[in-house]
């Protein structure tokens, strides 16, 4: 089997200048969801049933990095769709569609959501563009009849649902899939010599071109410092007379 | 048409409620509106969404639709939107229409815009206010296409009035051979939970990692939470711990909540937890840490004292 991950590099959401409107350019990671389907893959090829994982991201040289975390995680190859323009989420599901049509694996597996812009939305326009099955907000994947199908666990907002899938279909992951493991040494030093193909979307015949402007970004208005009560009572008291909530 | 068709969520027996504020986004988009439900056995579903002032309740009833399967409600929802020429397609924030709109956008070859707070219309274009960064910042968007997929966060549009006169219920025909057929729906599992909607209450607790275990987070996070007749909620950390079952969790990749009153059981007040409460109009936090970010009403201390006497002062009225 082969699978292919495709990653976003995103800002760390720990690191200050995020929140505070960045003077400095911020850390980058590989977001937290897209790491998670990193490691899923790799259990999964550990566990016999996958030869090859390919990751791939879509952004300019500044990504190197993330890519190399990816292959020092253990990922096989990596692509970098060089493209450095603001992509809104159908721009990056079409220009994904093409290399997977390019790469033809059995299943893709990517994060939910951006942690940076939250959209939630690529997993499921890439699996409209390919007609194929999906599996959104997963926890937990299991193959069935050689590799035929998956049985996934999906989180819904009214608890936990299951569906099987035909393969080839698409899975985006959600916190409780796995705990991803830590870049190790000998994992970097083997990702030096690990490849790194750079396409462009010329060289995958698509032309998009985004359809979303983000017109401005700014802070959200802040809510009033709070204070602090002595005892249970107090408490129960403001809620009552101040807040009037009790 | 200028129509714009809203998707409504229901669990079979009756609708969202949070789903249908996404008719008060409607109503300011302008134009006229029809309300899309999908299922089987809809009946007493449409009839209860008939005062809304939609245009239309329509209705996709097939055995077919049974569970919500992503490829197949997708392609229905598109069909309908081309044979309707609606030039909007949206929805309320859920895992549900998360899972179902992002894949009928792309049938019909639009855009989407996740989680709208508020919208501008300027020069006779509109642009959208959505959170990114978890809630940290909000961005301002426009889209270069007329025809469009939204979803609203329930939390910034108020719930619909139902007072207008009823309008028609239509069957929407589709050919249900050629729906997809490569999902299958295998379970779900079914809580049965006498606390109200996490989504929907006016008050509700939450429950952080040194609640420890299932049973201090069901007696001291759950006791509070009925004593104050609210519904219970839970961060990241307690959910993986296995304190509380997944959907439970608040936050940036959980639940977005506003209830009239928030309390929050030893939670630190990470950015991917504040990013699902900050619009509440209270936020009361009991943390032993005083430096805790979380608080706007807080009392200090440590949460295996405070909380029982909270319950109790609350018996004691
Ligand atoms: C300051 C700022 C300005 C911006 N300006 C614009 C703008 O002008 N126009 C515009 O259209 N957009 C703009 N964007 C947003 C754009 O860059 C988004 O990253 C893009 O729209 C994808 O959305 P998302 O990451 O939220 O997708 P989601 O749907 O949340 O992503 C889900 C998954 O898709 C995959 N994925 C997403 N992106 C990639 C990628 N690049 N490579 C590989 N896999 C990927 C990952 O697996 C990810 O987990 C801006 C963002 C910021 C922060
Ligand atoms: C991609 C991603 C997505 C995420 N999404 C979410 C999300 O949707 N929702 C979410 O909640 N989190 C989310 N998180 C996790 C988030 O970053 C935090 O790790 C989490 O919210 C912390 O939970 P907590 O407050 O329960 O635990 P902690 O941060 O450990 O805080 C515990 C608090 O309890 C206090 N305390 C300890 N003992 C006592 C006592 N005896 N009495 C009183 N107070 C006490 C401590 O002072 C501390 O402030 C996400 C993280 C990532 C990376």
């Amino acid at each position: 089997m082969k699978i292919v991950v495709p990653f976003k590099s995103v800002a760390d959401p720990n690191d200050a200048t995020v929140a505070g409107a960045a003077a400095s350019a911020p850390k980058s990671l590989i977001n937290p969801f897209d790491e998670i389907a990193i490691e899923e893959a790799l259990r999964i090829r550990e566990r016999g049933d996958a030869a090859e994982i390919v990751g791939v991201t879509i952004g300019a040289p500044a990504v190197d990095e993330q890519i190399r975390a990816a292959l020092a995680m253990g990922v096989d190859r990596a692509i970098r769709i060089d493209d450095s323009r603001a992509l809104d989420p159908y721009a990056v599901a079409r220009i994904l569609r093409a290399l997977i049509e390019k790469e033809t694996p059995h299943v893709v597996i990517m994060g939910k959501q951006a942690v940076d812009d939250d959209s939630n939305q690529v997993g499921q326009m890439l699996a409209a563009l390919l007609h194929w099955p999906q599996a959104t907000f997963v926890s937990k994947i299991e193959f069935l009849e050689n590799k035929r199908r998956a049985r996934c666990t999906r989180e819904t907002d009214g608890g936990l649902e299951v569906v099987a899938i035909e393969l080839p279909a698409i899975i985006t992951t959600d916190l409780r899939l796995n705990e991803p493991r830590y870049v190790s040494l000998p994992g970097l030093m083997r990702a030096r010599r690990k490849p790194i193909e750079i396409l462009t979307c010329d060289e995958l015949r698509v032309a998009v071109r985004p359809l979303t402007t983000v017109l401005s970004i700014a802070s959200p208005p802040k809510r009033a410092a709070g204070t602090r009560v002595d005892s249970v009572e107090e408490l129960i008291a403001k809620l009552k007379q101040e807040a009037k909530v009790l | 048409m200028v129509e714009t068709l809203v998707l409504i969520e229901h669990d079979r027996h009756c609708v969202k409620r949070p789903s249908l504020h996404g008719i008060t986004l409607a109503r300011q988009l302008g134009g006229e509106y029809a309300l899309l439900v999908l299922g089987q056995g809809l009946d007493e579903i449409a009839a209860s969404l008939v005062s809304y002032g939609a245009s239309a309740v329509v209705v996709a009833d097939d055995p077919a639709l049974t569970e919500p399967l992503a490829d197949r409600y997708a392609t229905v929802i598109a069909e309908a939107a081309r044979k309707r020429d609606s030039r909007t397609v949206l929805g309320t924030s859920s895992t549900f229409s998360k899972d179902v709109l992002p894949r009928a956008a792309a049938l019909l070859d639009v855009p989407m815009v996740t989680d709208v707070l508020a919208i501008e219309e300027k020069n006779g274009s509109t642009s959208y206010r959505r959170p990114v960064n978890a809630g940290s910042m909000l961005a301002t968007v426009k889209l270069e296409t007329d025809r469009r997929v939204l979803t609203a966060r329930a939390t910034a549009f108020e719930a619909p009035a139902a007072d207008a006169a009823a309008c028609p219920i239509e069957r929407f025909e589709f050919d249900v051979a050629s729906l997809p057929n490569g999902m299958e729906f295998i379970s779900r599992d079914q809580r049965i939970s006498g606390r109200p909607d996490l989504t929907e209450a006016a008050v509700v607790v939450c429950g952080g990692r040194p609640l420890k275990d299932k049973e201090t987070f069901e007696r001291l996070v759950g006791g509070l939470a009925d004593g104050l007749g609210g519904a219970v909620g839970a961060t990241r950390a307690a959910v993986d711990a296995g304190m509380a079952p997944n959907d439970y969790q608040v936050g940036q990749t959980g639940k977005v909540i506003a209830p009239q009153l928030y309390i929050g059981i030893g939670i630190s007040g990470a950015i991917q937890h504040l990013a699902g409460i900050k619009d509440s109009r209270v936020i009361v936090a009991i943390n032993k840490d005083p430096d805790a970010p979380i608080f706007q009403v807080a009392t200090i201390g440590d949460l295996h004292q405070i909380v029982p006497q909270f319950i109790d002062a609350l018996r004691r009225g």
